[in-house]
């Protein structure tokens, strides 16, 4: 009987596929968010094995903050245009003109809170009741806590004292109007299995994740992407570095490491070897202790 | 990693005093799974707290409420990797609602890891952790004994909580007991080979975690597909393709298999077993797949395909082992709904059996409230037949939850039996 076993990415593989088939039948109007980051786009792969021959029946849901890498608007028009399904972009910069949200002031501002009120708009808008993340437990203290079937209030907000205990492989997505669901079906990876599995699939990713020469600034212990929305301080120069992005978030946060890694097996190679997190790069993490919990009980993704 | 290797899912029960946290911590810092970041915050947070050397029980601090009380209120699960086996820790709290936390940690767990602590011995935390494990299934029970440093490494302690563990477990159902002496704090027989504990002959923790056999946990005998979704492409190159998706929950399908679809009782046979690289000649519980079969039958959701000499009971009347997990209490003959693989029907609690005291796990029938963190024997009926096996067959067609209907929230979990 030996051989009737799954290896840990088959099995993390069939336990996704199953989670967004569960999405499908509990859900009138579910949505993928995508940000153009890997774990969007490894979760994005696996919608498309859970209902081939079908199309992926979920809309992409884009928060777009306005602060983008352009290689990440290529990369989602592509696969949009490949897949044949449907996009949804939730623009911050439409809230920050109708007065939704205000911009960040000072050296350190971003538009990473500010996706928030986007984010539920767009959700209320479209009458969204769940939104499918790339969201890992292994990735932030809070996130470790979180179920795969997440509840959110009428508000948007997640209660993390009092969540639906989730047992086996039995998922409860009921949910009164106005509420909705955040839905995690890769939980269960760690960044090292998403590696991996984008090796073994061959799925395609950002070139941003690749080695390449990049005009850089220091600062927060990474290296911040020159772009028109850095703001230069003094002592701080630009330079140019072979720098990777571990993480993609918005070109103002998304500090990049010095590498040499231009294929995905390099990659997986040097992150096994890493001895950071992943978002150890992310100055929206680093804002407090608990800056994840306090944004995801708002509504972040 | 190597292509073959697999995940281990085990859970931790015991309480912040039994160095439940140490041992976590120990597991993954010795493993080599904590980043030079993480192990900064907790220097400084054990700096800060005035702790000598690093704590590693803070590593698994999570929510703000958490590292204010020092508590810990949920599971969390935690990941570490070794070069024979990717794992998965459910960490559950001991204090507060631990009969909630640990059955929902057990409940897809392959490994239990119970910690005693040896000046203590076997207390009755460890006969409420080794129940639950039994009650849940959990194929695997690892016991440690940890503190063995401050009991002076003696085998005789150790003996002497085999002798007490063995004692009260000999009436439980659990299938694979292991004991291991160790010291979390110190190290010893956690990941590296105890120095000071020459007389135990064992492997360490880790070495068992990555050796164990847990091929055989998932039954391979009784073959279960409820059907998840129905794929009907209706594109140009898939016109009549009409494809059954769900996950295998026990036994193995092949191509050509006679099947029966219930509950409509139909048969057929397996005409593809389908996934997007291509078709399978057969597939096993727990792969994902889509199945065609040969006839047109009209199937939906809820539905099982099973083989037709090896059917699930289709039952109206369910004995169940509940474990309550809400703070209001199960209301008499109330309705709810009932969750059962992915099939979804109104049930009613006619009857409550008996209530196990947790702590001195007898029954009783006097008390006839179910609240939070009860486990009782009851009988449920459901508007229609599901589609069971005892739990003890199989965990997945063996479970069910039960869903208020007023508040949405899952209010209960149960075991056939």
């Amino acid at each position: 009987m030996s051989k009737y076993y799954l290896n840990y990415l088959d099995e993390l593989e069939s336990e996704a596929i199953f989670v967004l088939r569960e999405v499908w039948a509990q859900f009138q109007n579910p949505v993928i968010l995508f940000s153009g980051g890997k774990d969007s786009i490894v979760v994005t792969h696996l919608a498309r094995k859970a209902f081939y021959p079908s199309k992926i029946p979920f809309a992409l849901m884009h928060v777009d903050t306005g602060h983008n890498f352009p290689e990440t608007i290529k990369f989602r028009d592509d696969l949009i245009e490949s897949l044949g399904v449907r996009l949804i972009v939730g623009s911050v910069q439409e809230s920050i003109d109708q007065g939704r949200v205000a911009e960040e002031k000072g050296k350190n501002a971003t538009r990473n809170a500010l996706q928030i009120t986007t984010l539920l708009d767009a959700i209320e808008h479209h009458k969204v009741d769940c939104a499918i993340g790339g969201g890992r437990r292994d990735e932030e203290k809070a996130r470790a806590k979180e179920r795969f079937f997440s509840h959110r209030d009428d508000f948007g907000q997640w209660d993390p004292k009092n969540q639906r205990p989730e047992l086996w492989n039995i998922f409860n997505g009921k949910h009164f109007e106005g509420e909705h669901f955040r839905v995690f079906p890769i939980s269960n990876w760690t960044e090292m299995d998403v590696w991996n599995y984008i090796k073994r699939e061959q799925i395609e990713i950002p070139s941003l994740y690749f080695a390449h020469e990049r005009e850089v600034v220091w600062r927060n212990n990474s290296w911040i992407p020159n772009s028109e929305f850095l703001k230069l301080e003094d002592g701080e120069e630009v330079l140019i570095k072979k720098i990777r992005f571990r993480t993609l978030g918005d070109i103002t946060i998304t500090g990049g490491i010095e590498s040499d890694a231009d294929t995905v097996e390099k990659i997986a190679q040097e992150v096994s070897a890493m001895r950071q997190t992943e978002r150890g790069n992310r100055t929206d993490d680093k804002r407090s202790e608990t800056a994840m919990e306090d944004r995801k009980k708002q509504g972040y993704f | 990693m190597l292509d073959n290797n697999q995940l281990l899912r085990f859970t931790t029960a015991g309480s912040v005093d039994d160095g439940k946290s140490t041992l976590i911590g120990r597991l993954l810092y010795d493993s080599k799974s904590i980043f030079e970041d993480q192990l900064e915050a907790i220097e400084n947070t054990s700096k800060k707290k005035g702790h000598d050397g690093v704590d590693l029980a803070l590593f698994t601090d999570g929510l703000r409420d958490e590292r204010e009380q020092g508590i810990t209120i949920d599971v969390a699960y935690r990941y570490f990797t070794t070069p024979k086996r990717k794992f998965i820790i459910a960490d559950t709290p001991g204090h507060i609602q631990y009969t909630r936390n640990m059955v929902t940690g057990a409940s897809t767990a392959n490994a239990a890891i119970i910690l005693v602590d040896a000046r203590h011995g076997v207390i009755e935390q460890t006969k409420r952790h080794a129940f639950i494990a039994s009650l849940l299934q959990i194929p695997h029970v690892i016991v440690c004994i940890n503190k063995m440093d401050l009991v002076d490494f003696s085998e005789e302690v150790y003996n002497n909580v085999i002798a007490q563990f063995e004692e009260f477990s000999s009436k439980m159902l659990v299938r694979d007991v292991r004991f291991i002496p160790i010291s979390a704090l110190l190290g010893d027989n956690v990941v590296n080979r105890s120095e000071n504990m020459a007389w135990y002959q064992g492997a360490p923790l880790l070495h068992t975690l990555e050796t164990m056999h847990i091929s055989s946990d998932i039954n391979k005998v009784d073959a279960r597909f409820p059907v998840q979704n129905i794929l009907r492409p209706q594109s140009e190159s898939f016109r009549d393709y009409r494809g059954y998706a769900g996950r295998v929950a026990g036994g193995i399908f092949r191509k050509g298999d006679e099947v029966t679809v219930m509950p409509s009782g139909f048969t057929s046979k397996i005409k593809t077993i389908d996934t997007f690289s291509g078709e399978v000649e057969e597939a096993f519980a727990p792969m994902s797949v889509s199945i065609t079969l040969e006839d047109d039958i009209d199937i939906s959701r809820g539905d099982m395909i099973v083989r037709s000499n090896n059917k699930p009971e289709s039952l109206q009347d369910i004995e169940v082992m509940l474990c309550w997990l809400n703070n209001s209490p199960a209301k008499p003959r109330a309705k709810y709904t009932i969750k059962h693989t992915s099939n979804e029907q109104k049930a009613m609690i006619k009857e409550i059996i008996y209530k196990i005291d947790i702590n001195t796990l007898n029954r009783g029938s006097e008390d006839i409230e179910i609240g939070m963190n009860d486990i009782c024997k009851v009988k449920i009926r459901t508007t229609k037949p599901l589609l069971v096996d005892n739990y003890r067959e199989n965990r997945t067609t063996g479970s069910i939850v039960l869903v208020d209907d007023a508040t949405n929230e899952t209010v209960a979990a149960g075991m056939i039996v």
